[in-house]
Parts: structure tokens; C-alpha cells; sequence
């Protein structure tokens, strides 16, 4: 192999690892929100948290359909979705946090969507068409999310007492699994070098002054930048996720090949 | 938690130069949050362009009791229906 096919193969392995990255984070995400489905507190609010998980699932498949021709080893999104083991996952731990009340599935969904928000815009102006192409059409999804989480948690952290003190401690518990966001590695270098990505750490500044702006209306306490948790990013996860992965990919596994 | 929520009539314009219509109810908190939830009830298969709520109680009905006295009346008159014109071929569908 020469030397520039060297670098074709690597920076393709690490365009690859991006590409999962987006697509799980979205997976997870989706599916943990999907998991509200009939259960929240009002239909409205079923509905519209229905509607975010589908828009997640569809960008799922953008994104890992993309990584599968990036691959280029004929693995589809689905494949790639329903047949790979949790090490294999590169989704952030934050997504894969469990639900716990109404209010803290919506501030776990706020912190992420800001993240989204700021990294899809960055994304519209990649070196790679196909990037571009796919942030051009989630921006507007994404920018709905992140109006409405925004909304929400501003309303709750400054509503009622019970409110209040729900969301603050759902901020408290889930702060520590923002800092992943941000964690650069490799990859991501490779990937920021031919321009097709921002680093990462790059998009922290405007998230902190959003985030902070938001907190700050809803009358609520930024926590400190503490010990921040990490690991799936590069497959290394928290126990809950083989418990999505047992609900997500169970069909596949008991029927393979199954369709309908 | 929807039943302490005041309800509002919701209504979609489909396309540019159509009338909004009403499409159906729901409830939220105040006017903001109706019409966030009215685009996640009502318009998920691209149905609107444009959306207008109003709370249910700010809106005055005819009485289903006043029927006879409002509507019946004119059904007897009907030189108020433009039945007795022919239309010309060429004006087509009216």
C-alpha cells in the first residue's frame, strides 16, 4: 500500500467512526424517547415526543446509511443498526441515560438537542457534499427540538417549586455526561483536518453560552465542570445500553433476516 | 395534568390563498405552547402552512336549540337562491 492510499484508508476509517457516531448518538436517542410512546404526561406531549424519536430514527438512517457506503463493505443502516454488539456503539453516554421522569427526558433532550443544534450548522459547511447535504435537511428538524426542550425546561425550571427542584436535579445527574461532547480523539482530528468536521471542543464556547442562557431563565443553577464521564464515543458503554440493545435489536436477533 | 389546561380550537391553512380551517382541539398551558403542540398533532404529514389557535372559550356559538329560529326561515325563500339562471356551457363548473 502507498503511502497516500495509507492516508485514503485512514482518513475513510475515521470519516466512518464519525458517521457512527452521529447515527447512534441519533439511534440511542430516539429509542430512549420512543420509550415514552403512550406514557406521557398529556397526549399533546406523547405526541410531540413521538414525533421527535421518528425524526431521530429518520436521521439514523442518513446517517448510517452514509457510513455504510463509507465502509464500503455492503453494510446497510439497518445492518448496521440492528446487528452490531454494544462495543461497536460510538453514541455518547449522555443519550443512553434512562429516562427517569418527564422532566429529566426533557432536559437530557435540551442539552443534547443545543449540542446537535451547533455541531448540524458547523456541519452544513463540510468539505464532504454528503455531509453537508444531510446537516442542510436535520438542521430543521433539530432546530425544532431544540426550540421546543428549550421551551419546556425553561417553563419547568421556573414553574412550580416541585418543578424546580426536578429539573435542577436532573441537571445535576446529567451534567457530568455533557464534557463527552466536547472530548476530542484521533478520529476526530483526522476528520476536522480534511474539513468535513469541526473538532469537537470547538463547538463548546456557544454551547456553554447557550445552555447557560437558558439555564439562566429557567432559574436554575449551572453546575460546575466537574469529573465528566466518557467511554462511548470509542464503545465503552454504561449497563443500560445492552438493555436498549436487547429492545432494539431483538427481532433481527430472533428472526434474522426478518421483514415485513 | 391536560385537564387543568385550558382547550383551543385549532386551525390550518393547507396551502397559500386557501382559508384556514379548523382541524380540531387540543389542550396546552397558554397560546405559545398550543400552537407548538397543534404542529405536532395536526400538521405531521405536512398539512399546513400556516396555524391559528384561539381558546374554546373565547369562541360565541349559535345555540343547537336556535336552530329553527336562525336557519329554518330561509329555507322558504327562495328567491334567495340564484336557481333560476342557466348558467352558459363555456363559465363550466361554478
Amino acid at each position: 500500500m502507498s503511502a497516500a492510499q495509507q492516508t485514503g484508508a485512514a482518513e475513510s476509517a475515521a470519516l466512518f467512526e464519525f458517521l457512527l457516531r452521529m447515527g447512534d448518538n441519533a439511534l440511542i436517542l430516539g429509542h430512549r424517547v420512543s420509550e415514552w410512546c403512550g406514557h406521557a404526561p398529556a397526549l399533546e406531549e406523547d405526541i410531540a415526543l413521538s414525533n421527535t424519536a421518528l425524526d431521530l430514527i429518520g436521521q439514523t438512517q442518513l446517517w448510517l446509511g452514509l457510513a455504510g457506503e463509507v465502509e464500503g463493505k455492503g453494510r446497510s443502516a439497518d445492518d448496521l443498526a440492528y446487528l452490531r454488539d454494544g462495543l461497536d456503539f460510538r453514541n455518547v453516554l449522555l443519550v443512553e441515560r434512562p429516562n427517569g421522569d418527564f422532566g429529566k427526558t426533557l432536559m437530557r433532550q435540551f442539552l443534547f438537542d443545543a449540542w446537535h443544534y451547533l455541531l448540524l450548522k458547523a456541519l452544513k459547511g463540510s468539505s464532504d457534499r454528503r455531509i453537508a447535504e444531510i446537516a442542510e435537511k436535520t438542521l430543521k428538524e433539530v432546530s425544532y427540538h431544540l426550540d421546543r426542550s428549550r421551551d419546556l425546561v425553561i417553563r419547568l425550571g421556573d414553574g412550580t417549586a416541585e418543578s424546580h427542584r426536578r429539573m435542577q436535579d436532573a441537571l445535576d445527574d446529567l451534567w457530568p455526561y455533557t464534557g463527552e461532547l466536547f472530548m476530542g480523539d484521533a478520529s476526530d482530528a483526522t476528520v476536522a483536518a480534511g474539513g468535513a468536521a469541526p473538532e469537537p471542543a470547538s463547538l463548546k464556547a456557544s454551547w456553554d453560552e447557550l445552555v447557560a442562557e437558558t439555564l439562566a431563565e429557567a432559574t436554575l443553577k449551572t453546575p460546575a465542570d466537574g469529573y465528566m464521564q466518557k467511554g462511548g464515543k470509542r464503545g465503552v458503554h454504561t449497563e443500560h445500553l445492552g438493555f436498549i440493545l436487547s429492545d432494539l435489536q431483538f427481532l433481527q436477533r430472533a428472526y434474522p433476516g426478518g421483514t415485513w | 395534568m391536560s385537564s387543568e389546561w385550558p382547550l383551543w380550537e385549532v386551525f390550518i391553512r393547507g396551502q397559500h390563498g386557501l382559508n384556514h380551517r379548523h382541524v380540531g382541539s387540543l389542550h396546552a398551558p397558554d397560546a405559545e405552547m398550543a400552537v407548538n403542540n397543534a404542529r405536532d398533532v395536526y400538521t405531521r404529514r405536512n398539512e399546513g402552512v400556516s396555524i391559528w389557535v384561539v381558546r374554546s372559550s373565547d369562541i360565541t356559538a349559535s345555540a343547537p336549540s336556535d336552530k329553527g329560529p336562525l336557519f329554518e326561515p330561509s329555507n322558504s325563500k327562495v328567491y334567495r337562491h340564484p336557481t333560476f339562471f342557466d348558467v352558459p356551457d363555456e363559465v363550466g363548473h361554478m
